[in-house]
């Protein structure tokens, strides 16, 4: 790009690639040419363990070359628009247009407008039915893609489940189908054979008068019904990136990263990833010894972090620490454990490989009351919390973060004392525990953070209800009153979410593909970055849903019918609806569920036959 | 052993600012297998200084830090060594060792020297040298910068030590820089546009930092040093 306009511009470094292990190829001697997005500014988007997997694999192949693409950040984009500058790869700071794919992975919701500025930016029609021969074919992947109904129109297909399987098939059918002469149709039609391929465009979406899913008709009698996701059978022997790119500015997760292990056995209720990549598979810790040696050698990076959904749970986690605790040691590399559980082991670990003083320790009780963790089958007791709490106040930690939801279904008025209950409760388990003259500063700080519960698909909660914008607020009141009348109270601090955007994150989550309009509207009319505070214009998106026909509470506050048919349904994660529903009426009867590794509750992912199922535990 | 580092950076790093490269620097130094010197205490860092910050956007053939070794077997392998970790643009031109007693390159530094081309073409300006030269010879050069506190009059003219037109059509400069008053290229070239009553702005224009200098004391007075003269090049 034009050295004025990044002179013009916040951190151009963002935009000019070059950066230690990003990939140069000839692009003559390239069959295939893949641009891989992370719908958010580069900083986000270059903390993304998933895209960093992917751009090294397919980079590994010697006719693929994937270059990565970031949402320009305001500026750029007003500048871009101004000179109809279109958007580029980083690599060859060649257009996207020009590419064979563009592959966007969708993390969270609120970037679905990011989404439709990339297409804009590269100069792709928005919507997939009116795109010619001559444009990218646009790919989605990632977590809401387990629901991709309300940005379905966006995407000429989907790719549902884990990204390392199905990307050689897919291209090779690309370049054979190029090679005979192929359509865009053409290619479509084949690649929806590819297992874990969806291709929108050719189903439709029909409904009830009531305005619920009826069904689904197909376009063509060979489509399949259900698309199944794809997973990883071997985790050990998957492909990990070794050489990842690593960045010349600070981004979020500036560190090498170290994917432990897959899925999780807990199945909190609330919790989509929980469900979405069950069955939980580890990675050897062999293998991972050798590879944190190896991505420490080749990128430089001083700190190294364990990624999971819950390290604690991992099987040899004390060899792969000890492991690291000695080798970090000696090249002076700092070793970050986040998602442990507060126990002895862990508290030792982490007083050996962290600054106790400057460090915070964390809980996630997620609710006040053991009734209500009980009905979102968090396995953490008070007894538990306050131990753990005790033990690192005896080790000199004095800072404590603890995470809680507002809105989670049964929720009463003393679920919600509970937090403030708790959190002064772990205020005196540090006045009792340490001595006066051995409190630093005198004093311990507690930090409450509440978020406002949104139900998901494919977790028990799919059928539950959610809140209202006042009914969030009165909560997050009643919340800060809970605990302003605590004895300890000075000694917490307490923030919360902001209530709007967790409303349309509940419509884009459960929603159908009659929301793409509404978002294509609200990205016409300005939204952009919905999930930066300081762009979030909530009075333009209820304007858009007016404008459209749409009601908010059909998506977000309704009951839903055990028996309702939802938009993902026709998408297969593995787990069973009938399991889903099992555990719908078990939370609301306030029963809790053993974990995957206690006892099998037969949610159906040991159909993969892999990871803990087989052998692992008994089925149900 | 302190180590002196010279390096070049040019191309779409320049648009890397000084606190990225420090942090590229000291990962590169990991990448390269380099047993640099830690600080002590909890949270150790690596021994390294940099010379003269240069500006987003500057390229430069003359660069520089310092830093702490606790073994090598010798500067020419150091040297190699980082350079088989550097990225497109940034190249390791010298490596020396120091005296002990040597002052650290940021304290150092004196002045730098600089120069200025179009990216296209040469200056639009008629007879460029004689009006440089003019320019350069008035008593003071008022400049008026912009800072947090809002404008504020400097004379830019004790800081520039040497300014002329070049016979490849570049023009060159030797300002100071570092602790002891550091003029920016950017603004002699402004206050020359504003009186010449052209209007080439620096984005036209590719800005090179030549090298950096450390002023030593001799008998004949002061004089300018590169920065990678003061030890000796093993």
């Amino acid at each position: 790009m034009d050295d004025d306009i990044l002179m013009r511009i916040e951190k151009p470094a963002r935009y000019i690639g070059n950066e230690v292990n990003s990939v140069m190829k000839d692009k003559e001697h390239v069959a295939v040419r893949f641009a891989m997005c992370f719908p958010d500014v580069y900083e986000i988007g270059m903390s993304h363990l998933g895209i960093q997997i992917l751009y090294g694999m397919l980079n590994e192949w010697n006719d693929v070359w994937c270059e990565r693409v970031y949402s320009p950040w305001v500026d750029l984009d007003r500048l871009m628009r101004e000179k109809h500058i279109p958007l580029f790869a980083l690599e060859s700071q060649e257009p996207v247009r020009d590419m064979d794919f563009l592959g966007i992975t969708i993390q969270y919701e609120m970037c679905y407008t990011n989404i439709l500025q990339i297409l804009d930016l590269a100069q792709i029609p928005l919507s997939a039915k009116e795109r010619g021969e001559d444009v990218p074919i646009v790919i989605g992947g990632g977590p809401c893609c387990y629901n991709p109904e309300p940005i379905a129109e966006f995407f000429d297909l989907f790719y549902i489940g884990e990204g390392e399987t199905q990307y050689r098939p897919l291209l090779d059918w690309y370049v054979e189908n190029h090679a005979a002469g192929g359509t865009r149709h053409d290619f479509l039609r084949g690649a929806a054979k590819i297992p874990g391929i969806y291709v929108p465009q050719f189903y439709e979406e029909c409904y009830r008068e009531d305005g619920t899913v009826s069904g689904r008709k197909k376009r063509y009698e060979e489509l399949p019904d259900r698309i199944r996701k794809e997973l990883v059978t071997d985790m050990t022997e998957a492909y990990y990136p070794l050489k990842p790119v690593v960045p010349f500015i600070k981004v979020t997760q500036d560190r090498v990263v170290l994917e432990i292990q897959r899925g999780c056995i807990r199945g909190c209720r609330f919790c989509q990833a929980g469900q979405l990549y069950r069955p939980v598979r580890e990675r050897g810790v062999e293998k991972l010894k050798q590879y944190a040696a190896a991505l420490l050698a080749n990128t430089g990076h001083e700190e190294i972090s364990l990624s999971s959904l819950s390290s604690s749970d991992y099987s040899d986690l004390n060899g792969l620490l000890d492991f690291l605790i000695d080798d970090c040691g000696r090249r002076k590399i700092n070793i970050s454990l986040p998602s442990l559980r507060i126990d002895a082991f862990s508290l030792d670990v982490m007083s050996k490989v962290q600054d106790v003083k400057k460090s915070s320790l964390t809980f996630a009780p997620e609710a006040g009351s053991q009734r209500l963790r009980d009905v979102i089958n968090k396995g953490l007791t008070e007894e538990v919390i306050l131990k753990g709490a005790s033990l690192a106040f005896a080790g000199g930690w004095t800072r404590v973060k603890l995470y809680f939801m507002l809105g989670l279904p049964t929720e009463t008025e003393e679920d919600i004392r509970g937090i403030g209950e708790l959190s002064n409760k772990i205020a005196a388990a540090f006045f009792e525990t340490v001595p006066k003259e051995k409190r630093v500063n005198g004093r311990v700080q507690i930090v409450v953070s509440t978020s406002f519960f949104i139900p998901k698909p494919f977790t028990p909660f799919q059928w539950a209800p959610m809140c209202t914008r006042e009914a969030f607020l009165d909560k997050a009141y009643l919340t800060r009153q809970g605990i302003t009348a605590q004895l300890n109270q000075k000694s917490i601090k307490y923030n919360w979410h902001e209530a709007d955007v967790s409303v349309l994150e509940g419509v884009f989550a459960r929603g159908d593909r009659r929301v793409s309009q509404v978002i294509r509207r609200a990205y016409e009319k300005g939204c952009l970055f919905d999930s930066w505070s300081e762009y979030f214009h909530n009075d333009v998106w209820l304007s858009c849903f007016a404008e459209c026909g749409l009601d908010i509470g059909f998506y977000t506050t309704r009951e839903r019918a055990e028996d309702e048919i939802f938009p993902w349904d026709f998408i297969d994660c593995g787990v069973t609806k009938p399991f889903l529903l099992r555990e719908w009426k078990k939370a609301q009867a306030g029963e809790v569920s053993p974990n995957c590794r206690e006892q099998c509750q037969g949610c159906g992912a040991s159909r993969f036959g892999t990871g803990i199922c087989p052998g692992g535990a008994q089925e149900a | 052993m302190k180590l002196r580092i010279k390096f070049a950076k040019h191309g779409a790093m320049k648009f890397i600012g000084h606190l990225d490269m420090m942090r590229f620097f000291q990962k590169a130094v990991r990448r390269a297998g380099i047993d640099i010197r830690y600080s002590e205490g909890f949270s150790p860092h690596q021994i390294m200084s940099f010379a003269a910050p240069l500006g987003v956007g500057v390229e430069s053939d003359g660069e520089y830090m310092d830093i702490e070794v606790c073994s090598m077997t010798s500067a020419g392998e150091i040297k190699e060594a980082l350079n088989g970790v550097m990225v497109e643009g940034v190249e390791i031109l010298s490596v020396t060792v120091l005296p002990d007693n040597a002052r650290n390159a940021m304290a150092s530094v004196a002045a730098a020297s600089y120069r200025l081309r179009m990216k296209e073409g040469g200056f639009p300006v008629e007879d460029l040298a004689d009006r440089l030269a003019a320019f350069y010879a008035q008593p003071s050069i008022p400049y008026t910068k912009e800072t947090k506190k809002g404008p504020q009059q400097t004379d830019l003219k004790p800081g520039i030590r040497a300014l002329r037109a070049e016979e490849d059509g570049s023009v060159s400069m030797l300002v100071n820089a570092g602790s002891s008053g550091n003029i920016k290229p950017a603004a002699v070239w402004e206050a020359f546009c504003d009186y010449a009553g052209c209007d080439i702005p620096l984005s036209a224009c590719l800005l090179t930092r030549l090298e950096t200098y450390t002023e030593t004391a001799g008998e004949d007075g002061s004089r300018l040093t590169a920065l990678s003269d003061v030890g000796a090049a093993e």
